[in-house]
């Protein structure tokens, strides 16, 4: 079974989550940039983040034949300084140049504050400004409900954006139907601890339609599956939904969305319906 | 869909295996002693949707245990998570 990795940051993984990935059928693995598990001293380490993200990791994946995608920005967890968020956010246009980025992401709030907001919000200016997709971080546990909340307001504020080019990820049952009825994409993160539960998800898929939805891994540093996505496709088959229902939420939605991106959809192959 | 029965087949022992370790979970912490928590009370506050009849259950669980406030502060104090909010916040509906 094919799957692409939507949400996984390779740049924290082993080469062996590599050729797991390729072994369970993985195309391609796409990396917002996020925080490192700890505070960049300077605009430098931001710049030299990515570089990684757009030049290094691209072909390290390419040695486990998967293609590698990544997001740009910088996250919500080190963007409550907006002198500095400002200072990362200039580096970003010239990175914009490199053939795997696929938008701006994950950007979104981390303890709801002001200034993260305000920076948020002026991510979504650079997006429109490039006509790139968003991906958007949602805060965890008991911030998610409100953070979610303040976004879709803020969201709400930019008449320009289409909102089937928007993500918001790492939803729960608590914020799905307000995404999906606004108009975005929604991303379940399933996670060990935290987020989702593959069969929480799955339940989600069941309740709320497979349209508009995909599911990641949001693999990273901490504790977490690079081969959730899989996984979770098992537990669809043993759920009865058929293989074609379970390719359409783990391969041909995400390629449905990250189509609208242009590096995306002259560079992956199956879009082409000629090959 | 499966029916019921299949589901219950599939997924009773592990269901039964969480409800279990929540209850050995508040026998533990009942065992301890120290002050008062929201984290804990919060958990005991959303227990009984479990019992309601009708679904929504989860979200109404992780509505119980989000932060329900409207203000906003302008940096944060800190920046991870609890679990539940862990100040007396003023809640929405
Ligand atoms: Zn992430």
């Amino acid at each position: 079974m094919k799957f692409i990795e939507p949400h996984g940051h390779m740049v924290s993984r082993t080469t062996d989550d590599y050729t797991k990935l390729a072994l369970s059928g993985c195309m391609a693995v796409c990396e917002p940039a996020f925080w490192a598990g700890f505070d960049r001293a300077t605009a430098a380490g931001f710049y030299d983040y990515f570089r990684q993200l757009t030049y290094v990791e691209p072909a390290r994946a390419l040695k486990f034949g998967l293609r590698h995608y990544c997001w740009l920005c910088i996250n919500p967890k080190e963007a409550d300084d907006p002198v500095f968020a400002r200072e990362v956010m200039s580096l970003i246009p010239e990175f914009l140049k490199a053939n795997n980025v696929l938008g701006i992401g994950e950007i979104g709030l981390n303890k709801n504050t002001r200034n993260e907001l305000l920076i948020f919000e002026e991510h979504v200016q650079l997006a429109l400004l490039h006509d790139l997709p968003i991906l958007i971080h949602t805060p965890h546990l008991e911030d998610k409900r409100k953070g979610t909340r303040l976004m879709l307001d803020a969201l709400a504020n930019f008449p320009k954006l289409a909102r089937e080019k928007v993500i918001i990820d790492h939803v729960e049952e608590h914020t799905i139907a307000s995404v999906l009825d606004q108009g975005y994409w929604a991303g379940m993160t399933l996670y060990p601890d935290s987020k989702c539960s593959p069969n929480r998800a799955i339940d989600m898929v069941e309740l709320y339609g497979k349209e508009r939805i995909w599911m990641n891994s949001a693999c990273d540093w901490g504790h977490s599956d690079p081969l959730a996505v899989p996984k979770c496709a098992l537990e669809m088959r043993k759920r009865e939904h058929s293989d074609e229902e379970i390719e359409k939420i783990i391969y041909h939605n995400p390629i449905h969305f990250l189509n609208q991106s242009p590096n995306f959809a002259r560079d992956f192959p199956t879009l082409n319906p000629s090959t | 869909m499966p029916t019921r029965k299949k589901l219950l087949d599939l997924q009773f022992i592990e269901a039964r295996h969480k409800l279990i370790e929540l209850a050995a979970f508040l026998d533990r912490i009942d065992r301890h002693s120290g002050p008062d928590d929201e984290r804990l009370q919060a958990m005991q506050a959303v227990l009984p949707i479990l019992l309601e009849k009708n679904p929504g259950r989860a979200a109404r669980i992780l509505d119980g245990l989000s932060d329900m406030s409207e203000e906003m502060l302008e940096s944060a104090p800190f920046q991870g998570a609890f679990g539940a909010p862990m100040n007396h916040t003023p809640r929405i509906s």
